[in-house]
């Protein structure tokens, strides 16, 4: 009785061990079961590098390159932003601060990673869209370069942490290797630890990017939500995550609108598997 | 020549100015949104249902429904994730399918918030006709939070020394006997700061929970599970971008009624993982 009971609770942990590759496929089968419908009508280059987003208008037009576009530019503005500052925050936690400071400066981002993105988007909207607005003189401060800064800022957590994890995992022979020569604290981080941990620096990178990519809220309630390809960071722009999360609502189930918005939807899951996957073998190369 | 000693004073004076960077806006935004939200909370506005299309009275359907959901998401995500974590650590050999079952982790973990929102809107909504409901939006969470609760429970699973398991299995306990008695007690503390984590980012969550559960305005309580329900975090996205003329101290009291409830689960976490790492025994 006991072997039996033991019989069905192990395999009753199999199959939750292999619930996540279940999810995973789930995930990635609902979304092209909706999302490939709108093939139908439209071509899969048409839809990916037509110019004009006017998915209610008769008849649609469903071309989601000023979407992509908008995610691109902003994901650069926080990407030129938030790595040298986050890889910094990262080495200067890792090697130079003081025991106590560590701690409290782990705390701090780790409160920052806490924080939901809707309330960043909030503190956004009555701060940060002021100052662009009065700093650049412009019409509205809801603009790529806000997002960017925004989006920059959320991504820190990620980066700062993991790339901590991977300077800190550097062997401790190496840095005495490199004081024994001679060389100073810095020269050592710069020429030796740096190098050594590069390979975990360019997986936090990645991953914080893909944070990025992927973040929603802040990102549509301060860069303006207009879907028109973006010529400056200064202009109001909307991205593939904002797209679906504003029109999902007013989509129309089965509908051409609703298929287009699950097959943007795609495209998201298709650049978040590939980040994900490629930061992963970066962090297993460096182990 | 550059004087090495002079170059290290700049470098790690501008690293160190790259860290304030980050910490000072995380302290200021919490300190505005405490000062100017603070004068906003009291009893009534807890406790109130929302009125005058949401420019007066208090955000309780808020909060209870982003209670409920969290509570559903967790009663999915906690069994499925404990047995998935013991697999991992206890049975689980070192192949290609562990190797697979890893990546899908990460992967669940990787994928943007919105598009669980999208996924539960196709499977639990659409497909299975549980409408717009708690239901839908606690599994659709309870899915977003399981890499969470997988790895915090692994890793606390993996730190109880093997020498534990030996001795169990040398005294003729069974395999389940040792996890159930001897593992799993001694890893509780890491599994509760993983679940308390997973419900934080559960509470925080918009983006999943926009086409599967949240009601624009419904000032009433919802009544069962397959009821449409408010959430704090959508609410809070509402009254900042959709609804004009909401008074400023309405809407940085709900920012800070959500962030204290978010930060006071990760305290909490933070609280039991210090004491027990203080308290380990071996």
């Amino acid at each position: 009785m006991r072997k039996f009971k033991e019989f069905i609770i192990e395999k009753l942990i199999l199959i939750c061990g292999i619930a996540s590759i279940f999810f995973v496929i789930l995930i990635f089968l609902f979304l092209l079961k909706e999302g490939l419908s709108v093939f139908k009508t439209i071509t899969p280059l048409k839809f990916i590098f037509g110019k004009n987003w006017y998915p209610i208008s008769e008849p649609a037009q469903l071309g989601i390159l000023p979407l992509i576009l908008g995610s691109l530019l902003v994901t650069l503005g926080a990407a030129i932003i938030s790595i040298p500052i986050g890889v910094a925050c990262a080495v200067y936690i890792a090697e130079i601060a003081p025991l106590k400071i560590k701690e409290i400066l782990k705390a701090g981002i780790e409160l920052l990673a806490a924080i939901p993105s809707v309330v960043l988007g909030f503190i956004g909207i009555v701060t940060l869209v002021p100052w662009v607005k009065n700093i650049f003189n412009i019409p509205t401060g809801l603009t790529a370069l806000s997002g960017s800064i925004m989006l920059a800022f959320m991504a820190t957590p990620t980066i700062v942490s993991i790339a901590e994890d991977a300077l800190y995992s550097v062997p401790k022979s190496y840095k005495e290797g490199a004081f024994a020569l001679g060389a100073t604290h810095w020269q050592t981080i710069w020429r030796v630890i740096l190098p050594a941990a590069s390979s975990g620096i360019l997986a936090a990178v990645m991953l914080g990017i893909g944070r990025v990519i992927g973040e929603t809220m802040a990102v549509m309630m301060i860069t303006g939500n207009a879907a028109v390809i973006p010529h400056s960071f200064l202009a109001p722009l909307r991205t593939l995550t904002a797209t679906i999360a504003a029109e999902m609502g007013e989509a129309v189930v089965a509908s051409e609108h609703y298929f287009a918005l699950f097959a943007i939807g795609i495209v998201l899951f298709v650049i978040s598997f590939v980040v994900n996957v490629t930061a992963d073998l970066f962090l297993h190369k460096g182990q | 020549m550059f004087n090495p000693q002079r170059t290290q004073k700049i470098a790690f004076f501008f690293l160190f100015l790259a860290t304030l960077l980050i910490v000072i806006p995380v302290g200021l935004i919490v300190v505005i949104i405490i000062q100017k939200g603070l004068p906003a909370i009291n009893w009534q506005f807890i406790s109130d249902i929302p009125r005058q299309g949401m420019r007066s009275g208090g955000i309780f359907p808020a909060i209870l429904g982003t209670i409920y959901l969290v509570l559903g998401a967790i009663i999915f995500a906690l069994p499925i994730g404990l047995l998935a974590a013991i697999y991992l650590s206890e049975y689980a050999k070192d192949n290609f399918w562990t190797r697979i079952i890893k990546l899908s982790i990460v992967n669940l973990a990787g994928v943007p918030s919105v598009i669980y929102g999208l996924f539960g809107l196709a499977l639990f909504v659409v497909f299975l006709k549980f409408g717009a409901s708690i239901l839908s939006g606690s599994l659709t969470l309870g899915i977003m939070i399981l890499p969470i609760i997988i790895t915090a429970s692994r890793e606390a699973l993996e730190s109880v020394p093997y020498s534990f398991r030996e001795v169990s299995l040398s005294l003729g306990a069974s395999k389940w006997q040792t996890i159930r008695h001897i593992v799993l007690p001694n890893a509780i503390p890491g599994i509760l700061t993983g679940t308390i984590l997973g419900l934080g980012r559960a509470a925080g969550e918009t983006a999943p929970i926009l086409f599967t559960v949240a009601a624009f305005y419904l000032p009433r309580l919802p009544k069962s599970i397959f009821d449409q329900a408010m959430a704090l975090p959508y609410h809070l996205y509402v009254i900042s971008t959709q609804v004009p003329n909401v008074d400023e101290k309405i809407r940085y009291g709900t920012a800070l009624v959500l962030l204290t409830l978010v930060l006071f689960m990760n305290l909490i976490a933070i609280i039991i993982r210090y004491r027990f790492r203080k308290k380990k025994k071996w």
